[in-house]
């Protein structure tokens, strides 16, 4: 199968959008191209798993490599291994259901799908990409939809969120251009040319003394996207504005192009400087994950618990990078698929009761499950996944980034490993208090002149919802229950 | 040799007889404005065309004319950039009472250009930046019954004066220090000894005034506010980029040998230009004021990828000039038209633009992107190969400098875009019909817009030809 797909598919989907009239043709055609995209993110899966058990030894496998710019050495070279194929699933994934969680949307309405559309491309291109420059290309792609989606739908301070959240991104680019240009004069191919190419840099071995200074620019700058402590402080307020779909995506895949940055850079490029400053990513790694379990429980607001706990949880994507054992590293790609799946989840959930209720907070709400019963039900999953329950993807993923952390047996890992788990405690504080007030209790929406009686204000989910929230539990569902398929994945 | 001659001052021939046209027409005929318009545009367009054929290189008159594929290349860039900048002000042109005399001024400092760029002699290449200077003072007042319009072009005549007194003195200095003033043979006579440093500085202030480099940038905001959109646009984007073509060129030539002593000048100056573009681009409200900020703080951008001072620094140089040309036309064809529409050039006149303009509003917010160098817009590549090629003699803090530098001008970029989609306004730009040409002007930016920067071959190309050291 050709990879570009995965990109041209997208671009046409939106360029098709442009020209399309009326809401229903635009969701129509957004929704066939975004289901389109997650056929094919499967039948990639389906032939890779294929070439995979008949024997294929490569690194990354369906490559294809252009010649783009000659006089610089820059390719467009795509290929894939099991990490960006579990990362494809994530986006096909969640695409689809921020697409159908916003059915009902009326402003402007082909503007948003069109970005929509764009913003996914992005994020394939990103997670496709072997060479630093598309790679750094698509990254950059994926902003400024993120700034429209969040200025023109959002709620709240939009304007400020969107702005502060493209300022912060664009700021972890610049980052990643000066690590990138590092990278690129120190390596001598044969030719005497440099080169971008991820491969080849992987072979090259950067000198020691230019991966400790380079290093810290490229892992802070995806680190950026991936709300790395103290580079976190966009998360609150860019999820907390966004409208739904926007929500899920950002924290759903945006997020994760920074952890799949780091992870390419800490065990691809610059390993030795990675271990050098390993120490240094799992202090930071550590306060993340506390500092966002703390935060998370002082917040009223349902979104910015959400995005609060995105921090944590973001947290131990990079504690599991910064352990750089196998199975700590496996763990943290896990972690990416899982709190994708989680947060989109989420996201959708709060983004279904807003809808009907005009409000997130936590005290204004309560009783849920008497009205929606279906809403309600989504909202207990991805609050237990968020927890960690055994069963769902969440604690499949923490566990494994736990053992592969404990195999470090440095005292100072230890101690941040033991710190992380015991975070989680405080992670159930703030679910389950905040499960139990809106779900449970008596029936209660205040604040918005809306009456707590079921009916037509207060109905359940539509057909739009439950296949999107279906979706993403199936996947939830998938790892939690059956991980072994996606452990196999990443490490074949 | 006569042979010669037509063929390697093609580009300055086909010029000075549009001129001569104009000039009979002017005295001879009545023609409407419009069909003045038409027939104005379509020679220019032929003149583009002529660039591209029958081209070779050469030298005449002792060295003091050359060309080669990369001279002529820069003068196709110079005619598309006069093109376009000619079908965007049509629609302010058709009311106004000189449109002859305008192009014949216009068409003056073009053949300024060429000869400037071409120039293999300090002394050609002080008259051509004559001829290109003196008629732009001229129109800068073109807007003829504005008292800031006559402000800005005294303004202009009065820094640009300036500028060439000192550019002389630093001509002599050379003169009188190497014995010569063909760039051929100065290169050998430099060698950074203090007389040679003195003259550089003069040269290099000289240069600095034409480009607007900090600190020799302050009469830019002033003449650009002031004068017409179109003639605003022509200085910040035709003529900077031709003077900024000579100033490579002389610096990687000419001054070779004191590669050291001028990098840790531009170092320094590019730094300055940046900070102070970004900064004062922030606070503006007027919107061709913003744009002129902004053009300072392209060009400490520039500066950076000059520094680099290898083939890349030339190729990247030339190749963001083009992009530059399509990008900035861009924006300012949108703001010309709604000058020149509407008279309103508040940055807070765009609000809710999009609301009522949707297409004009995806036009300006590419061309903006496109000047922040965001992706895939061509800005995102000139912007990414200006930076690497200031990194390529491994100094990294110049380009992390630059690249914090991005988010400032990120932010001044989007504060636009911010406006024209998210802010409420209660009396928006009225929805406005886009005449013919300013449209087809749009097209052909956007288009380059995106073609130049995801096309590599346009840069192969452009690297081809380039030289370095």
């Amino acid at each position: 199968m050709s990879l570009s797909l995965l990109i041209i598919l997208p671009l046409i989907t939106a360029l098709v959008l442009l020209f399309c009239n009326g809401a229903k043709q635009v969701r129509a055609m957004a929704l066939s191209g975004a289901v389109m995209q997650l056929v094919l993110a499967f039948i990639l899966l389906f032939e890779y798993w294929q070439q995979r058990t008949t024997g294929n030894p490569g690194i990354m496998l369906f490559e294809e490599d252009h010649l783009w710019f000659t006089p610089l050495n820059i390719h467009y070279h795509v290929g894939v291994d099991g990490i960006s194929i579990a990362m494809i699933l994530l986006t096909a994934f969640v695409t689809v259901a921020g697409i159908l969680v916003s059915w009902s949307m009326e402003k402007l309405n082909k503007e948003f799908f069109f970005l929509l559309t764009l913003l996914s491309m992005g994020a394939y291109g990103f997670f496709i990409s072997l060479d630093l420059f598309t790679l750094f290309f698509f990254l950059e792609v994926a902003v400024i939809p993120k700034f429209l989606l969040i200025g023109i739908w959002g709620s709240g301070r939009a304007a400020y969120s969107a702005m502060k959240l493209a300022l912060m991104l664009m700021g972890g680019s610049a980052l990643v251009f000066v690590g990138l240009a590092g990278i690129y004069f120190n390596t001598q191919t044969t030719g005497g040319t440099h080169t971008f190419d991820l491969l080849q840099i992987a072979q090259l071995h950067i000198p020691v003394e230019a991966q400790k200074i380079f290093f810290p620019f490229a892992f802070a700058g995806f680190g950026v996207f991936t709300a790395l402590f103290p580079f976190h402080t966009w998360v609150p307020d860019g999820h907390s504005s966004a409208p739904t779909a926007a929500s899920m995506f950002l924290a759903g895949i945006s997020m994760k192009l920074g952890g799949y940055g780091c992870l390419r850079v800490a065990t691809l490029l610059m390993p030795d400087a990675a271990h050098y400053y390993s120490g240094i990513i799992i202090l930071l790694a550590t306060i993340a994950i506390i500092y966002g379990a703390f935060a998370t429980m002082m917040q009223t607001d349902l979104k910015y618990i959400n995005a609060y706990s995105s921090v944590s949880h973001c947290g131990f994507v990079l504690l599991g990078i910064g352990m750089l054992t196998k199975t700590a590293v496996m763990g943290a790609v896990m972690q990416m698929v899982s709190h994708g799946l989680m947060t989109a989840l989420f996201f959708a959930a709060i983004g279904m009761l807003y809808d009907r209720t005009h409000t997130r907070q936590v005290a204004q709400l309560g009783g849920l499950l008497k009205v929606m019963p279906f809403i309600a039900a989504v909202f207990v999953i991805a609050g237990l996944c968020s927890l960690g329950l055994p069963g769902l993807s969440g604690f499949v993923a923490e566990v494994t980034v736990f053992m592969g952390a404990w195999q470090n047996a440095d005292t100072l890992y230890r101690l941040a490993t033991i710190l992380a788990c015991a975070s989680i405690v405080v992670t159930a504080v703030y679910i389950l208090r905040a499960m139990g007030k809106v779900i449970m209790g008596p029936l209660q929406v205040e604040g918005s002149g809306i009456t707590a009686q079921p009916g037509a204000l207060l109905a359940d989910a539509g057909w739009n919802e439950k296949i999107a929230a279906g979706l993403l539990i199936i996947g939830i569902l998938a790892i939690g229950i059956a991980p072994f398929w996606l452990t196999e994945l990443i490490t074949k | 040799m006569a042979g010669d001659f037509f063929i390697l001052m093609k580009h300055e021939l086909i010029i000075t007889v549009i001129i001569f046209t104009l000039l009979l027409l002017k005295i001879g005929s009545d023609l409407s404005n419009k069909s003045l318009l038409n027939l104005v545009n379509g020679l220019l367009l032929l003149n583009l065309a002529a660039g591209f054929i029958g081209n070779q290189p050469g030298m005449l008159f002792n060295e003091m004319f050359l060309t080669n594929p990369l001279i002529v290349l820069e003068k196709n860039i110079l005619s598309l950039g006069t093109l376009i900048v000619s079908l965007q002000s049509a629609s302010w042109l058709k009311q106004h009472e000189h449109v002859a005399e305008f192009y014949i001024l216009l068409l003056c400092t073009l053949l300024g250009m060429f000869f400037m760029i071409s120039a293999g002699n300090l002394l050609m290449f002080y008259v051509g930046l004559e001829l290109s200077s003196i008629p732009l003072a001229a129109m800068a007042n073109f807007d003829l019954g504005k008292r800031k319009s006559s402000e800005a072009a005294m303004k202009f005549i009065i820094s640009s004066a300036f500028a060439s007194g000192l550019l002389l003195f630093g001509i002599s200095l050379v003169y009188g220090a190497t014995g010569t003033l063909t760039f051929s043979e100065m290169a050998s006579h430099i060698n950074g000894s203090p007389l040679h440093i003195f003259a550089f500085v003069l040269l290099l202030a000289g240069f600095g005034f034409k480009i607007s480099v900090v600190p020799f940038h302050l009469w830019t905001a002033d003449v650009y506010e002031g004068a017409p959109v179109a003639v605003t646009s022509w200085l910040s984007v035709i003529s900077k980029g031709s003077v900024l073509f000579v100033f490579i060129s002389v610096l990687y030539t000419v001054f070779k040998p004191m590669a050291a002593t001028w990098y840790n000048m531009l170092f320094v100056l590019s730094v300055l230009t940046i900070f102070t573009g970004n900064l004062f681009a922030i606070r503006q409200n007027n919107i061709k004021r913003f744009l002129a900020f902004s053009s300072i703080a392209q060009i400490g951008f520039i500066l950076v990828g000059i520094t680099g001072s290898s083939q890349l620094g030339t190729a990247s140089l030339v190749y963001f000039v083009l992009i530059y040309v399509f990008s900035n036309l861009a924006a300012f064809g949108v703001v010309a038209l709604v000058s020149a529409l509407t008279g309103r050039e508040q940055v807070s006149d765009y609000k809710g633009f999009y609301k009522t303009n949707p297409v004009l509003s995806w036009v300006l917010t590419i061309a903006l992107f496109s000047l922040a160098g965001v992706p895939p817009t061509a800005g995102f590549f000139g912007k990414f190969f200006l930076l690497l090629s200031g990194a390529g003699k491994g100094n990294y803090v110049l380009i992390t400098i630059a690249a914090l530098n991005m988010i400032i001008s990120f932010y001044y970029y989007l504060r636009i875009v911010k406006a024209i989609f998210m802010d409420a306004n209660e009396q928006p730009i009225e929805r406005l019909t886009i005449p013919g040409y300013p449209k087809l002007a749009m097209i052909i930016c956007v288009a380059g817009i995106i073609v130049t920067g995801l096309v590599g071959y346009v840069y192969d190309y452009i690297h081809s030809l380039s030289f370095g050291f």
